[in-house]
């Protein structure tokens, strides 16, 4: 909502300054944190651990609870609280209890660095659990690194990043967007020749969609192969661009990659089923619907078109099974909105793995304090839901996963159509990039770095 | 072993091995024979094999390798361990698949519904049309020779000549002659090759554009690619006419999108320009009675979904009167209760309305979630009308237009033939001398605001059928109905509609070139230069409410 607002909406800008006077104007660029920081720098060089080690550990959670994003981010505050109660219910962790903060940034990015910034320095919390849009990570990331926090991050994103004090547990390009492109262009997957990649205009298409083109490239596609397209958050009007695709798509098999975020899917869908767009004929795969998602659609017209994930509620192993029943179990108990349609999905499970790995780190190194737990997260395992081992990199803080690639079905779910054998190592920084193909995420010695071409700390020999 | 092996080779060898190892293995083999074996290898998990066993399917004229294959398209093809395929029928029986006769006595939780994925779906539509052109009905050949014309597939080149050659009705054996045409494309006999290009230029259609334009390239020498001279010049025609062609269609295309635009646009503002246009108060809450309105439509589909599942189709019927009346009581609410103190003092109006706003959004989040919600198209709304090849109109889209024609229709009568129009009609132009004949101002002010948010809801009946329903809709429309209202002309319905047709026109024009995103850009950009140069908008009120 705020992007609309504040790009659109100029009576209401001039109203904001009127409502919100001169006491705290959010600044309008995500650049600013520093600005508030200004402030608030004194007392706060670094958050101390919590001095008395008997009183409960808190935990921060940063998701929208209102604005555009409410949509996708409430069910990941939902299963954090979950996963916190389930480890509460088993005596803690270090004998101590966890004491969830949650804040709500509502879909405004600047925010979501005042909100990390609290966290930080008034509440004190050990970790952070949060963001959705890789505009809200970017937002908070130099808020982390100056107080030196932790962050773990549970959406899949552009990668094209690794920082000291966040942990990825989403997928990386070559865990998602790579795969699915190579599935689409495979036998099994209709050997796609030209590519619409459709996308939301933001930092997160643009990027991904930048690294499909060199991949694409590098695969011999041809440029006059490639469209490229872009819409406004909360655009609606699907008409012109559909039309345009089954223009595109004449004479050559053609797949549609979308990185379409949040409600403007579902007119988008919508219009595919109107103008007659058939899975078998065009698909899509798309890189942000999940269960969740699907929930405001009637799939029904749908069935075929695709998503890439490293989670689907429709695995069938028997740690999927438990979780989905937690899950329901949790929804009932609370009685949350939704009730029994509450699905679960691929940025919930990635919460989960994160909480669950950030534990066992904070017992085996015996303390909350944020430079110890970071070197236990490294080499972390956690059993997933997806039913394999979810390891967390030991050099460049993103997480081991498995991808699947499920075609969507008549009643909302997903039904697996490809997979990897077993998880993948992420590789933050895309190969097929020409800048990016030098640069190391490494945070162990001799590198210490996550985006440099050379070792940092490497001592003379 | 052999399975495994015909994974990861080319499968069409090794087809018939496991095909056989299947059929020793199934008891629906030893009665179905051949035929038996086809259908229960449908149901193999390995798609090389049910992709194969749907290509020797698509050749059987036995009507159970027709109810098989549409079986599996639907979602209702079993397969027991044992490898045998039973089809579910709506009522919840098994049938055996290869007899078709009911069968009982088998444990349905043991089954397993065959799934198909997108390779497998189009091969499928392809078998599934093969098989129609035996059909004695001849709109099921034709309907059949359509799907074969769309999406060609070689390999069933020679079941669509022995079809060609059995085929009585005219329509199906032309179309049966320009696909199998296009087979002959690939063909080295230079006359099969020209009818083959002529077919293709007679059916313009744009799929053909890059095949036949890639015969007029030259190479890096400057010598054309196609020697032959007669092909080259077919080719060229057929090119030009498929251009012409689709020149045309694009036209249409985009104004008929432009017309579709300006009536979403013209809804939404049409609330506006009652209560902005006629009554002066800016009003900031507007969007959020589109959002009642799509919301009211959200329970009048709740409503039938309980008491009417039957009729449920037809919710809109009980949507247009409930979400008027819920906006209409909501607006009048607001007008006697806040809206009233405020008239004349535009900014407080301004704040107060957009704290409103925020309220009613607020309330809808609580009662019904922050998520949004699902309104189904009825299934009479979904679709298309294909209007030119390439030019779908979505039945939703028609709706709207003559749903957004009614609506201007039935604002202009009231404004205009009745006796409450009158009064609002001359409370505009001077409200003080209208009050000095005798109209109560301030009833016909709340009446006025009420039917302003009614109609913002019949807006939102619309509204919820395109977009998202959601607590934030309202905000995504609110900036494009002040546009239209400000373009059109502060206090004129019909300046509201030139101007809502005219940007979304503009819009669409804009859109192919310019992309999305930049075409609002240009659209905005246009109308601020539009507002410097005409400040009054495009109709402007003459008399001295102009200065009121």
């Amino acid at each position: 909502m705020n992007v609309r607002l504040s790009s659109l909406w100029g009576g209401a800008l001039l109203m904001l300054g009127i409502a919100c006077g001169q006491s705290s104007s959010p600044a309008p660029e995500p650049a600013a944190p520093a600005a508030p920081g200004a402030q608030t720098a004194a007392p706060a060089a670094a958050p101390e651990p919590a001095k008395d080690d008997k009183g409960p550990i808190k935990v921060g959670i940063l998701h929208s609870l209102s604005g555009t994003m409410a949509i996708s981010e409430t069910s990941l505050k939902d299963v954090a609280l979950m996963t916190i109660d389930e480890i509460n219910a088993k005596g803690g962790v270090l004998g101590r209890k966890l004491e969830p903060v949650v804040v709500d940034p509502a879909s405004n990015w600047p925010l979501f660095a005042e909100k990390a910034r609290e966290l930080l320095t008034k509440d004190k919390v050990a970790v952070t659990f949060g963001c959705w849009t890789s505009v809200s990570r970017k937002s908070v990331l130099p808020v982390f690194e100056e107080l030196n926090g932790l962050l773990f991050y549970p959406v899949q994103y552009e990668g094209e990043e690794s920082s000291y004090n966040v942990f990825y547990t989403g997928a990386a390009p070559n865990q998602q967007a790579i795969p699915a492109t190579e599935y689409m262009m495979s036998k099994e997957g209709g050997e796609a020749k030209r590519f619409v990649l459709l996308g939301t205009d933001y930092v997160y298409p643009r990027t991904t969609n930048k690294i499909l083109r060199y991949f694409l490239q590098s695969k011999g596609v041809a440029e006059a192969d490639i469209l490229e397209k872009y819409t406004p958050f909360g655009f609606t009007d699907y008409q012109t661009i559909v039309a345009e695709v089954k223009r595109f798509a004449a004479g050559k098999r053609t797949a549609v990659i979308s990185t379409i975020n949040g409600d403007s899917n579902v007119p988008f869908y919508k219009e595919l089923a109107n103008q007659g767009v058939k899975a078998e004929d065009i698909p899509v795969v798309a890189f942000s619907v999940g269960e969740e998602e699907l929930r405001g659609i009637d799939t029904a017209p749908l069935v075929g078109h695709l998503a890439a994930w490293n989670y689907f509620q429709s695995l069938d192993n028997p740690e999927n099974k438990a979780f989905i029943e937690k899950w329901k179990a949790y929804v009932a108990k609370n009685n949350l909105p939704g009730g029994d349609k509450r699905v679960t999905n691929d940025p919930m499970e990635a919460t989960y793995i994160g909480i669950k790995m950030w534990a066992q780190a904070v017992a085996q190194s015996g303390t909350t304090d944020v430079d110890a737990v970071r070197q236990a997260v490294a080499g972390q395992v956690v059993k997933g839901p997806s039913g394999f081992d979810a390891k967390m990199d030991e050099k460049n803080h993103h997480l081991h996963k498995p991808v699947f690639i499920g075609e969507v079905q008549a009643n909302g779910q997903f039904q697996v159509v490809w997979k990897t054998p077993g998880p993948v190592r992420a590789a933050p920084w895309s190969p097929f990039v020409p800048d990016s193909s030098k640069k190391v995420a490494d945070w162990t010695y001799p590198w210490l770095c996550g985006n440099c071409t050379e070792p940092k700390v490497a001592l003379a020999k | 072993m052999s399975l495994q092996s015909c994974l990861r080779g080319w499968f069409s060898k090794c087809v018939l091995v496991p095909l056989v190892l299947l059929g020793l293995a199934l008891p629906a083999a030893a009665e179905g024979g051949e035929l038996g074996a086809l259908i229960s290898s449908l149901g193999a998990e390995d798609r090389s094999v049910a992709g194969a066993a749907i290509d020797g399917l698509a050749r059987r004229p036995e009507p159970a390798a027709l109810r098989a294959l549409e079986a599996l398209r639907d979602g209702k093809l079993r397969v027991a361990p044992s490898g045998a395929a039973y089809i579910k029928t709506e009522d919840g029986k098994l049938l055996d698949a290869v007899s078709g006769a009911a069968v009982t006595g088998v444990d349905a939780s043991l089954l397993r519904t065959a799934g198909v994925n997108n390779v497998l779906r189009r091969q499928l539509t392809q078998a599934i049309a093969a098989l129609g052109l035996r059909s004695k009905d001849a709109g099921v050949r034709l309907a059949a020779a359509e799907q074969l014309a769309k999406a060609l597939d070689e390999k069933l080149a020679p079941l669509m000549r022995e079809a060609l050659a059995l085929e009585k009705d005219a329509d199906v054996k032309a179309l049966l002659k320009q696909t199998l045409a296009q087979v002959d494309f690939g063909s080295s006999d230079p006359k099969l090759r020209i009818a083959a290009i002529q077919a293709m230029g007679e059916s313009a259609d744009v799929a053909f554009k890059g095949q036949l334009s890639a015969l007029l390239e030259r190479d890096s020498q400057g010598k054309f690619k196609e020697p032959n001279p007669e092909i080259r010049a077919a080719a060229d025609e057929a090119v030009s006419i498929i251009s012409r062609k689709e020149l045309f269609t694009r036209i249409v295309r985009d104004l008929f999108y432009g017309v579709s635009l300006g009536s979403v646009l013209l809804l939404a503002a049409l609330g506006l320009a009652v209560t902005f246009g006629l009554m002066r108060v800016i009003n900031m809450a507007h969007g959020e009675m589109l959002m009642l309105g799509a919301y009211s439509t959200y329970c009048a589909q709740l409503l039938f979904q309980k008491y009417f599942p039957g009729a449920l189709d037809y919710y809109i019927v009980l949507a247009l009167p409930l979400s008027f009346g819920v906006c209409m009581l909501v607006g009048m609410a607001l007008e006697r209760s806040v809206i009233r103190f405020l008239y004349g003092r535009p900014l407080e109006t301004l704040l107060a309305t957009w704290g409103i706003s925020l309220m009613l959004i607020q309330t809808v989040r609580v009662i019904f979630g922050a998520q949004n919600v699902t309104v189904a198209n009825p299934s009479w709304l979904s679709g298309g009308y294909d209007l030119l090849p390439g030019v779908v109109l979505p039945y939703n889209r028609i709706a709207t237009i003559l749903f957004v024609s009614f609506v201007v229709l039935f604002v202009n009568w009231l404004l205009k033939r009745t006796p409450i129009g009158l009064q609002v009609r001359s409370i505009t132009q001077n409200r003080a001398m209208a009050a000095c004949m005798g109209i109560r101002t301030a009833r016909v002010d709340m009446l006025t605001f009420g039917l302003g948010s009614g109609i913002a809801g019949l807006g939102g009946v619309a509204l919820s059928q395109l977009g998202n329903v959601g607590p934030e809709l309202g905000q995504l429309y609110i900036v494009d109905s002040f546009l239209v209202v400000v373009v059109g002309g502060v206090g004129k319905i019909a300046g509201s509609v030139v101007a809502a047709l005219g940007l979304g026109t503009i819009n669409k024009l804009l859109e192919p070139f310019a992309g999305a995103v930049l075409g609002k850009i240009f659209l905005l950009v246009f109308v601020v230069l539009f507002i410097q140069r005409r400040p009054q908008g495009l109709f402007a009120l003459k008399g001295r409410s102009a200065e009121g």
